[in-house]
């Protein structure tokens, strides 16, 4: 481990892309994104654009509940509020997109800061229920609050543009997707590699011994949910320009649970997981249905009984994760890797 | 010269009195020693003096500043480092991070700079590499585990470890609860060892808690005998071995006091 020259070596041992294995497959990671929209059809792209928006929200969930360790039942509502601040300031105030993204990132995480300010006194189911109310509360607001949020009926945007060029497709909307994807991974990478995410860890695991170091819990709590509502935010915004409309029924108590699903599937508190976990949520029912509409055309009669099964499945599978890969998909790729790595030469 | 004051610190819960009227002062640089039966109430002296417990009456003063209102990080901040008697590391960090967490209090990096880390949070977290390699790593032998899980780490290697990160805090109090208990005998030469080189070389002020009688009586410079929340006695090793209420208390009848 020790190697000769100190500052070098410590440098290289911090960098997060240690090997030139690693950076080879970056490299060919990133050539695959940016030949994708090239290569396939609006329905692919869509997905890929519904799964880029999952992944950054996830992102920011597990900064809040998968590191920091504070579980939240209200993440949709903070996506949500990203989205109408998205969507009100493009309507009312003609702004452009990428001044709506930052603001709509910023507005989510002053009220994610509101929310997260009872975690001084309480912690775990309480502070649960608490970020439950929050949903309740935010959605009762996109629901009633009909001048500004246009009711039941939502609003509607205008296709947003960048420098004039026209993002509303879903090739154009890829870019975007991609672009602010890496941005909030690096990010979130970024948080981890200093103190302030050290510290969240810290919090998760050990609260009081946490205090004991000089952490200021209460601080860090409160930084926590602004960067994790900030992230939702940025998903609200991205959300709203994609779907160019939004109705309270996008942002229900249902959604902030598949959330939570996305990274206890990939592994909590790593950030490949809840990018692997993204994935996997927006994935897996697709699949599923793409699969139901094959037996469809072979037994028609048979959809009634296989229609809900679908729910059934994709339950199943979640469950057998959490039975056998408690860690996540993040841990299974990594056994995966060091099997293929060690392969050739096993026996 | 005194670097603590405790000035008649009473503690209790609910009816249960656990620290009664204990006033003691410890010198700087010097090795301090609190002995006494298991639920004597050294803990709870070490958690009063953290901030963890609060006492109803008296008064904590460190370096001449009243700390008895402050909250466990801001005395943290001030100098107080702490290793615990059920080993309270970060399990599910590694041995690195862990010691890193220790220097928190030390660090500016603030949310931005994090998100960013551009220029100073980088800069300062290489430092912080370097500093903690040179002045933590290589000082307490632990180059071969940085990159484990603590979680994975055998019981002594885990309160070196501990050790590693209270030094990280840059006190100027230690406090250890019992750092060798449940070592076998090379260990615990080990941590005498490092408690004795950080005190000479780091000019650090310990307080420590310890059942290990003959390592006690070796390194203290002073020691409080505690008894039923009670200070039963004080005085350095000869006069505290030889005190009748200790003999009575504590030591039994074995005048050496292996008990
Ligand atoms: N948080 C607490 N609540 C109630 N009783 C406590 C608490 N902490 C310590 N005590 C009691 O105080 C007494 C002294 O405990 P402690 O300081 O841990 O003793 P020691 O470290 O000397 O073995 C014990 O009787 C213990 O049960
Ligand atoms: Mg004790």
């Amino acid at each position: 481990m020790r190697i000769g020259d100190f500052k070098e070596s410590y440098a290289t041992d911090e960098a997060v892309f240690t090997t030139s294995t690693s950076r080879f497959w970056l490299g060919v990671l990133f050539l695959i994104l940016a030949l994708f929209p090239f290569m396939v059809g609006d329905y692919l792209l869509y997905m890929a654009n519904i799964t880029g928006i999952a992944i950054v929200a996830a992102l920011g969930l597990n900064i809040l509940t998968g590191a920091a360790g504070q579980i939240s039942l209200g993440h949709a509502a903070f996506v949500g509020i990203g989205a109408y601040t998205s969507a009100i300031l493009s309507n009312r105030f003609g702004m452009p997109f990428l001044i709506c993204l930052p603001l709509a990132g910023l507005a989510s995480a002053f009220f994610g800061v509101l929310v997260g300010a009872p975690s001084m006194r309480m912690k775990g189911l309480y502070l649960c229920i608490t970020t439950l109310a929050a949903q309740v509360i935010f959605e009762f607001f996109f629901v009633h609050w009909e001048s500004l949020t246009g009711g039941i009926r939502g609003l509607n945007i205008a296709p947003a543009k960048i420098f004039g060029l026209n993002i509303g497709t879903e090739f154009g909307f890829y870019w975007v997707t991609l672009t602010v994807v890496i941005i909030a991974a690096t990010v979130s990478r970024n948080i981890f590699r200093t103190r302030v995410g050290r510290a969240f860890i810290a919090i998760r695991d050990r609260d009081i011994s946490a205090e004991l170091m000089g952490i200021n819990l209460f601080r860090y709590k409160l930084y926590a949910f602004a960067v994790s509502s900030f992230l939702a935010g940025i998903a609200g915004c991205l959300w709203v320009n994609h779907l160019k409309s939004i109705t309270p029924e996008h942002f229900p108590l249902h959604e902030s649970i598949r959330f939570l699903a996305m990274i206890i599937v990939g592994g909590l508190g790593n950030i490949l997981g809840a990018i692997y976990g993204a994935i996997f949520m927006t994935l897996i029912p697709e699949i599923l249905q793409a699969i139901l509409k094959f037996f469809e055309e072979i037994f028609p009669q048979a959809m009634s009984f296989l229609f809900p099964l679908q729910t059934v499945v994709f339950g199943f599978l979640i469950v057998v994760f959490l039975v056998f890969e408690p860690h996540g998909l993040a841990e299974m790729w990594v056994r995966v890797k060091s099997y293929f790595r060690l392969w050739p030469f096993k026996h | 010269m005194a670097i603590l004051e405790v000035n008649n610190v009473h503690l209790s819960f609910g009816g249960l009195q656990v620290l009664h009227d204990v006033s003691f002062s410890v010198n700087s640089g010097e090795i301090y020693a609190i002995i006494g039966p298991n639920g004597a109430g050294k803990t709870s002296i070490l958690n009063c003096l953290g901030g963890f417990y609060h006492q109803q009456k008296g008064q904590i003063d460190f370096n001449g500043i009243d700390i008895s209102h402050l909250t466990p990080d801001r005395r943290a901040s001030l100098g107080l480092a702490r290793t615990f008697q059920n080993i309270a590391l970060f399990r599910g960090m590694t041995v690195l991070d862990n010691i890193k967490l220790g220097s928190h209090a030390h660090l500016k990096t603030g949310l931005l700079d994090a998100a960013l880390y551009w220029g100073r949070a980088h800069r300062e977290e290489m430092e912080l590499r370097e500093e903690i390699e040179k002045d933590i790593i290589d000082f307490l032998e632990i180059e071969h585990i940085r990159k484990q899980p603590v979680s994975t780490l055998a019981y002594g290697l885990q309160k070196r470890v501990e050790l590693a990160r209270a030094l990280a805090m840059q006190p100027k109090i230690l406090l250890m609860d019992e750092p060798v208990a449940g070592m076998n005998a090379e260990e615990t030469e080990d941590m005498v060892r490092f408690i004795l080189d950080i005190q000479e070389e780091r000019d650090l002020t310990i307080i420590i808690i310890e059942h290990d009688m003959r390592m006690i009586m070796d390194i203290s410079d002073r020691i409080m005998v505690l008894n039923f929340g009670q200070k039963i006695a004080e005085g350095n090793p000869q006069e505290v071995q030889q005190h009748p209420e200790v003999l009575k208390a504590y030591l039994g009848t074995d005048k050496r006091g292996q008990s």
